[in-house]
């Protein structure tokens, strides 16, 4: 029998895997979750809402970091050559492992740290933070000098920087100054998660250019005037626009009108997204046989639907009417889902091919998997901004039926959302199996040495 | 570049402060600090709403203290009763009292009504 090849996968990659087990089971746990909007009461004693929602958006959260993290730690040792230290990416690795099975434990042992979005009990910050610390010094260490870097390499250093400050900012409510009033606290969570989104999308999108730029062998466009302008016009977003999220809170008028002036400057954004339209169909046309740059091209439509819709409820009128509502669980799905994990999912298929084995045998099944997945997402959506509107209508109206009552007439949307869920949970699987597959492939697949050719970067 | 980076990153620092440091109306008792706490160790959030913030199961709370035929009573019997989806949390009567003296003070401190915001034309909106 033949011997099977030295295989040590590199600790990159472990993030890479952790980041797909936990996409799947945060889509799990937000396929239970919506059953409980169709179902009322369904597994009430056994997973009830409050258990489920920070299971779902806990595990999503760390699907976006650990992929985020796993991908700009292979492309910056890609492009200089070697990683700074496996060691500490492996420390990282496992900080990360401990921490998402302690905070996911207590979550099922009903242990909270009650904040809303992202929340857990605070102790468990400190791992989660130290392996951020860890990140951070091997991408500086691999990226070795600031000089004549392009736009990604930027990128990825304002999210790496960036979440460790605005990760500390996050807990401030621990301190009395902070927790004896609702409005300051709740005006500093809020500020501190639009940044924290900020910082994600940072090193994604820095991630999906530097991409590009692997597909398209055209080292330009990442080092040009006005990539440079984008970048420092999303960092100013980044900094100063999430007071969209507390505009009925009371607060300074003036802080909500920096950010309502800061929001419309997306809407340059969304101006050369239209203008570029036709060299963009251009060039997808090229590429368009590579498996990576599909999901490319599906990232950057929802980057347009969902610019549009960003830019809408950052007008306080328009955000008074989508306040409150799964219109905006329509913009959170979208950004996450389409935006941030279809540029992610570029990301893993180009790190994880020729893992053993190329990803070519697979290429088809993963397409009808990316198609279903946008399809079924745009269902999703569309379910949720009904839901919203119907919402928002109970809201502003003077003759409100009970609260129960409304929510019982929005069910038929509802079920819709759930079952498209279900469906783009599906997909999703369709799309991970083969490159989960493909590195278990490594470890399994009994061929000659010389056929198997391992390529751990 | 490195001067522009350097001028967001201070404006940034500098706006932060200024956040941290914003005049609020609130005076704020040990009980309501107390009610916040059981608030989060409940994770109340999940399902329910304060200025619209929080899961969409359950309704916006911010008011509720103040709302014609709902206050104190209302709120003790639903925590301890449970609803078709909500489990019934058992609080001891100090901590059904603290929670609902947090409550009441996220009632005062403002309204979530978006009825009661008033749309100016360009764009912002007036109210608490």
């Amino acid at each position: 029998m033949e011997q099977l090849p030295e295989t040590n996968l590199p600790a990159t990659k472990k993030i890479i895997l952790t980041a797909l087990a936990l996409l799947l089971l945060g889509m799990f746990f937000g396929i239970l979750g919506s059953l409980q909007y169709v179902v009322p009461g369904i597994l009430k004693t056994q997973l009830s809402f409050e258990k489920i929602r920070p299971l779902h958006v806990s595990s999503v959260v760390f699907w976006i970091m650990l992929a985020a993290s796993g991908g700009v730690l292979t492309y910056a040792g890609e492009r200089s050559g070697k990683l700074f230290s496996r060691l500490l990416a492996k420390i990282q690795w496992l900080l990360f492992l401990f921490s998402v099975v302690a905070i996911l434990t207590s979550y099922m042992l009903g242990i909270f740290g009650g904040r809303e979005y992202w929340e857990f009990p605070p102790l468990l910050a400190i791992p989660v933070w130290l392996g951020w610390l860890l990140f951070t010094i091997n991408l500086v260490g691999t990226i070795r000098t600031f000089k004549q870097q392009p736009v990604y390499v930027w990128m990825w250093l304002t999210g790496a920087f960036g979440f460790l400050f605005i990760f500390s900012e996050s807990y401030l409510w621990m301190l009395p100054f902070f927790q004896k009033s609702i409005v300051r606290d709740m005006t500093v969570q809020w500020k501190s998660y639009g940044s924290m989104v900020g910082c994600w999308n940072m090193l994604v999108y820095g991630s999906g250019i530097y991409l590009m730029e692997k597909i398209s062998k055209d080292p330009t466009p990442a080092r040009s005037r006005m990539a440079f302008a984008l970048y420092f016009l999303s960092l100013t977003n980044l900094m100063f626009n999430w007071s969209h999220h507390i505009y009925t809170l009371p607060i300074l008028p003036a802080i909500k009108h920096i950010g309502y002036l800061i929001s419309m400057s997306e809407l340059y954004i969304l101006g050369r997204i239209i203008y570029k339209w036709k060299s963009s169909v251009k060039e997808a046309r090229k590429f368009e046989y590579q498996l990576p740059y599909r999901f490319l091209i599906a990232a950057d439509v929802w980057v347009f639907l969902n610019l549009i819709l960003a830019i809408l409820m950052s007008i306080p009128a328009v955000n008074l009417y989508t306040h409150g509502t799964h219109i905006t669980v329509a913009h959170v799905m979208g950004t996450t889902i389409g935006i941030n994990s279809m540029l992610l999912m570029a990301v893993v298929t180009d790190v994880l091919d020729n893992t053993c084995r190329s990803l070519y045998i697979y290429q088809k099944k993963i397409t009808q998997g990316l198609v279903t997945a946008n399809l079924s997402l745009f269902v999703f959506l569309g379910a949720l901004l009904m839901a919203g509107i119907k919402r928002s209508q109970w809201q502003m109206s003077d003759h409100r039926v009970p609260f129960g009552e409304m929510m019982h007439n929005l069910i038929p949307y509802f079920i819709l959302f759930s079952m498209a869920g279900i469906v783009l949970f599906g997909a999703f699987c369709v799309m991970v199996y083969p490159l989960v597959k493909n590195v278990w492939a490594c470890y399994t697949v009994r061929q000659p040495q010389s056929t198997v050719t391992p390529s751990f970067n | 570049m490195k001067i522009v980076l350097a001028s967001l990153v201070f404006l940034f620092l500098m706006y932060s402060a200024f956040i941290y440091q914003q005049p609020v109306k609130e005076e704020t008792m040990p009980e309501v600090v107390r009610g916040k706490m059981i608030w989060q160790e409940k994770n109340c959030t999940a399902c329910h709403q304060l200025y619209g913030l929080g899961g969409f199961l359950g309704p916006d709370l911010t008011n509720v203290y103040s709302q014609e035929g709902k206050g104190a009573p209302y709120i003790k019997a639903f925590v301890q009763g449970g609803t078709a989806t909500m489990p019934a949390f058992n609080l001891s009567e100090d901590e059904l009292n603290c929670l609902v003296a947090f409550l009441k003070h996220t009632d005062e401190s403002g309204s979530a009504d978006p009825r009661k915001f008033k749309i100016r034309h360009d764009g912002t909106i007036a109210g608490n």
